[in-house]
Order: structure tokens, then sequence, then C-alpha cells
């Protein structure tokens, strides 16, 4: 059965709230890729990827390095080391 | 004819049986004690750790009919395609914290539907069916749009008939498995075959980004060759990069997408399955690794361009498939088994949302129109037991809608869909910080958003389809009397006037004092994690109902 995982002590520490001045930072990944002066053209190309292509993809990056960072800031400090190995999509990156 | 493609059939066969093997297994992976349960069946029990919780969002998200749609949109617009790459940028940060609030609230209450958390939140049923409707209404043309997918894979591979019944045979038979599993192993289900039919997907991809530009003469020239069709086609709006007309629509198309995305009920499902707020989090940075994905997919269309792919023939009389692009372009390509493995992954790539998509559709109907309107002491058995049945009627309608109707219908209601869902804007995402609003003017703003969306939508030609009305989604603000050839996305015109309706609507009703609804949830319950006293995995929990009788 979906017996709960025996590595949630921690109950107690669970009413961390949301705020954080962190957060702001996540607007940076909303707005960047929204403004079409920054990727709208062809020059330079970078690997035959004209300019619209590479940059938008990399934005990509510029994506995970703000939730990644923010995530790390804000999480639960104080002997929570997060989850159990093996089962955390930490790796993905 | 089929003949000639023998062995992409048989590797397509076998891979596809392979998973659908899996489906059924899937039911005793993580297995409860108690299926019976809408926790389980639904949610998969709502422990879904970091990587299952990635397989099975990213598998959600990123749908077969993506895979097949992008690209061909490319190819045949250019740039204009490329949006579903900023789209699924923004849409990261932007639900970061909206959806850890959400999963917080939902384990303390128990919800398994946005419409839940609003009935909980304005105290309205009314409201609470608006939001379940219009999730119905939204989701059951995505499911047919999967079939979509499945059905440019088997033509291109020539199993096609002359009558409707023989060409549509294998898809009906498809789908009759994917509800039989469906049935018996709920959610589990997709999660498991979501692992297999990411890493077809994953390596099929690389493997052809990787090669087919050494074979095409380098991306320059892939890029080039996109560039020479576009410059001699007679359409201004396409091109490698944007022109000053069509920026707007760009930007506001994909960030309106990416405020719809996680208002689909089947978005919801994947996140309230997962086991704490971390998992989400975490989540967030990872799922960007499939719009890598994406955009890579989305330049196969100009790979087509270079190789010079033509499309497959339209159903009706001079048109063309434009769907078939990609598997064209891997049958012409690649090797006869590489192209099954292609085939196979798009095909499995079908399945998977379409179980998560049914799955969330048939627990709105369950928890917010049966339990709500017409037996309101379901017990969690009967809940679930409403939600599998009416997981079957839902694909037996997305079967009909491709078997009877024009696919093009399902393409327009799709198209409806992304507007429609924005329309729960107000209500759910916003509902999640604010209390603000009055239950009616939300009503209120609804139908406003609903109307609007509608007429425009309505409004829209399509040159190149011929068709005078739903021909996309790019409305013509000229339409509004602006003196200006800049067009806009319809969701994000129409949500910002039912936020603005439902913004007065709100000051009216104060100010008349009209009665609003209570406030079942307090400040603390969106901030719970995993661990908190009332927030127990399983089904063990139950908000409303009585507890089950478990230990």
């Amino acid at each position: 059965m979906a017996a709960p995982e025996p590595e949630a002590p921690a109950a107690a520490r669970s009413r961390a709230k949301d705020h954080s001045p962190w957060n702001w930072l996540l607007f940076i990944p909303i707005v960047v890729p929204l403004i079409p002066v920054f990727f709208n053209a062809d020059s330079p190309r970078f690997l035959g990827f004209p300019r619209f292509y590479w940059l938008q993809l990399a934005y990509i990056l510029l994506g995970v390095a703000t939730t990644t960072l923010v995530y790390q800031m804000t999480k639960k400090r104080a002997g929570t080391p997060s989850d159990g190995p093996g089962d955390t999509a930490a790796g993905d990156r | 004819m089929w003949r000639d493609h023998l062995t992409e059939i048989i590797v397509f066969s076998v891979l596809f049986l392979l998973v659908s093997g899996m489906g059924f297994v899937a039911a005793r992976w993580r297995a409860p004690k108690d299926m019976a349960h809408l926790d389980e069946w639904g949610l998969g029990g709502r422990n879904f750790g970091g990587w299952i919780t990635w397989f099975l969002v990213g598998g959600d998200l990123y749908t077969a009919y993506t895979f097949v749609a992008v690209p061909a949109l490319m190819f045949g617009a250019g740039a204009a395609g490329f949006f579903a790459v900023p789209y699924t940028i923004v849409i990261y940060p932007l639900v970061f914290l909206v959806l850890c609030r959400l999963w917080s609230v939902s384990h303390r209450h128990g919800f398994v539907t946005p419409a839940d958390f609003v009935r909980k939140r304005f105290d309205s049923p009314v409201l609470a069916l608006l939001v379940a409707i219009t999730g119905i209404a939204a989701t059951m043309p995505y499911i047919a749009l999967q079939l979509v997918g499945i059905e440019a894979v088997l033509k291109t591979m020539g199993v096609t008939g002359e009558s409707t019944l023989a060409r549509h045979l294998p898809i009906i038979v498809a789908f009759a498995i994917l509800a039989a599993y469906t049935y018996q192993s709920g959610l589990r289900a997709p999660a498991l075959i979501a692992f297999v039919k990411d890493t077809l997907i994953y390596i099929v991809i690389l493997v052809a980004v990787l090669y087919l530009p050494y074979k095409l003469g380098g991306w320059g020239e892939i890029f080039d060759a996109a560039e020479a069709k576009f410059d001699a086609s007679p359409n201004p709006n396409d091109g490698i990069t944007l022109n000053a007309d069509n920026q707007l629509q760009y930007v506001t198309l994909a960030f309106g997408s990416a405020l719809a995305l996680f208002l689909y009920p089947h978005s919801i499902t994947g996140v309230l399955a997962s086991r704490n707020r971390d998992v989400i989090k975490r989540n967030m940075s990872a799922l960007p690794a499939y719009s890598l994905l994406l955009g890579l997919i989305a330049l196969l269309g100009f790979m087509a361009i270079a190789a010079g792919v033509k499309p497959l023939p339209g159903s009706k009389e001079g048109t063309v498939d434009s769907n078939t692009v990609v598997p064209v372009l891997f049958d012409q390509q690649f090797p006869d088994w590489f192209a099954g493995v292609a085939y196979a992954a798009i095909g499995i790539g079908a399945l998977v949302p379409a179980a998560i998509m049914s799955i969330a559709a048939a627990n709105l109907f369950t928890r917010n129109i049966y339990k709500e309107y017409l037996k309101r002491d379901a017990s969690p058995a009967q809940e679930a037991n409403v939600s599998k049945i009416t997981s079957l009627v839902v694909k037996v309608g997305a079967v009909a809608c491709i078997v009877f109707l024009d696919p093009q219908f399902s393409i327009d209601l799709q198209l409806i869909g992304g507007v429609i869902i924005l329309q729960t804007l107000p209500a759910v995402a916003l509902g999640l910080y604010t209390r603000w609003f009055h239950r009616g003017a939300l009503i209120g703003g609804w139908i406003a958003g609903m109307g609007l969306g509608m007429w425009m939508l309505y409004q829209i030609p399509n040159a190149a389809t011929g068709r005078r009305h739903f021909g996309g989604s790019a409305f013509p603000l000229a339409d509004f009397g602006f003196d200006t050839p800049k067009t806009i996305y319809v969701g994000i015109v129409a949500v910002l006037v039912n936020l603005a309706v439902a913004a007065l609507l709100t000051v009216v009703l104060r100010a008349a004092k009209v009665r609003d609804g209570g406030d079942g949830t307090r400040s603390d319950d969106y901030f719970a994690d995993e661990g908190d006293p009332r927030v127990v995995p399983g089904p063990r929990r139950d908000a409303d109902a009585a507890p089950e009788p478990v230990a």
C-alpha cells in the first residue's frame, strides 16, 4: 500500500512560508524570453543557427538556472536533506 | 502501400504491444492495499517522487500531437511555429510558486480537481461547475488530437483503407487497449509507460538532430533552405524570423499558452500526484529538458524543407496533411527499423497524455458533477468506480470525434480549448492568492471572457484553407478599430476582459451588499507540506466523507 515514506519526520517544520526576496528573480525568465527585439534577427549565427533560434534555445538555460537558484536559496534549511536519493529529479538538470 | 513499410510496421507493433503489457502490469506497481479510491486510481496514491513526476508531467505536457504539429507549423509558417519554445520556458518560473500552493491546499483538503478547490474556496457549486465543464470541454478535443498524431504515423506506414471503418480500425484497436489498461491501472499506467515513451523520444530526437544535419549539409544549409522556401512563398507572414506584424501575436501566444497550460485538468492531475512541494519545485527546474527537446523537434520542420519532403495528401482532394511531414521525413532519411522506432515513439507518445487527460476529465465529472449533483453521499469506492467508467466514455467520445467528424474539427476545438481554459484563470490561479473576488463577479467575468473569446475566434478566417471562421488564434487588431496590421492572441484579450469584468463586478456587488460565499480554506493551508499532521498521503485522509477503515 502507499505507506508514507519513512523519511518524513520533519512534521513541524512544514509551516515554511512562501515569501522570500529570491522569488523576485523568477520574473527574469518570464520577461526576457518575451522581448522580441532581443532574439528576432538572423545574425549573428552560431553553429549555423540564426540568432532567433540559438538565443531562444539558450533562454532554456536561463530558466533552469533561475528556478534552480531560487529553489536552492529558499528551500527549508536545518537538517532537512530534502529527500531520499535516487528518487530526486536533481540529477536531471 | 503498406508492404513497403513492413519492417516499420513490425517494429511499431512490437513496441506498442510491449507498452500495452506494461499498462496492465502497472496496477501492481507501487500497489496500494485498496485501489478503489480516487486518490489511488486517479492520482496514483499522491505519492510520486521526483523522477516519476518528471516523466509523467513531461509525457503529459509534451504530447504526440505537439511533436507532430509543431514541426508541421514550422514547415508551413517558419519562425511563428517556434513560439512553443518561449512558451515552455516561461511556464515554469510562472507556476513555480503557484503550483506549490495548489498542491498544499489540495492535499490538506483532499481536492482531486481544480474545481474542487474553487468549490471550497469560493463556496460556490455553480462556479465549480463552470470550471469543471470548461475543463472537460477543453480536454476532450485534446484527447482526440492525440489520435491525429497516431493517424499521421499510420498513414505514412501505408496502414489505411478505402472505407471509413478500415481506415480507422487500427486507431480503434489502439484506443480500446488504452481504455482497458487505464480502466484497470489508473494513473499508474501512464506513469509507467511514460518511462518508455520518453526514453524512445529522447533517443530518436538526439539521433535525428545529430545525423540529419550531417546528411543535409549542416545547420546553416538547413536554415538557408527554409529561408529560400519562405522567400519564394506569397504569404507575407512566413519566414525564418518574425516580421513587424506578427511579433505581438508571437509573444502573446507564448505567454497566453503558458498561462493556460497548468489550468488544464491533466497538468494539474500530474502535479497533484507528486509526493511533496520539493518534488514540484525540482521539477520546475528539470522539466525544461523537454523544452530543449521540443525546440529540436520543431526544427525537424526545417529539416523536412531542406530534405525536400512532400507531405501526404489530406482527406479531401487537393489538400495536404501537413501533420505527415515528420513521419515522411523519417521514412525518407532513416533505415526502416529506426523509422519504426520513431513511429512507435510518436504512437506511444499519444497514449500517455490521452490516458492522463481521460483520467482528469473523468475525475472532474465524478467530483464536481456526479458527487455534487447526482449522489452527494458517494463513497470513495463509488467515486473511483464512476471515474473509471467515465474515462471509458471519454475515450469512446474522442474516437467518435475522429471517426465521424473531420479531424480539422478537433483541431479547431483544441484551438478554442486553449482560449476557454484560460477563462478559469481568475478563479483557479488568482484564487490561490486572494479571496478578494466576489464569487458572482467571477461567474460574470467567466461569461464575458468566454463570449468575447468565442466571438473573436469566430471572426478569424484562414486564407490557406479557405475557411471563414475559426481559422486561427491570431486576431487582427484592426477589427477592434486600431489602425494597424498587427495581430494578437485571442486568449490574452479574452482573459484580460474576464479579469476586468470580475474586478468591476466585485466592487459593484460589494457596494450593493450582495451576499458572498464563505471561504473553506485557511491561509496556512497554502504552505502545508508532506509530514504535516493534516497532510497524509494515500487513502486514509478524507476531508468530507467518512474515513476509510484502514489502519
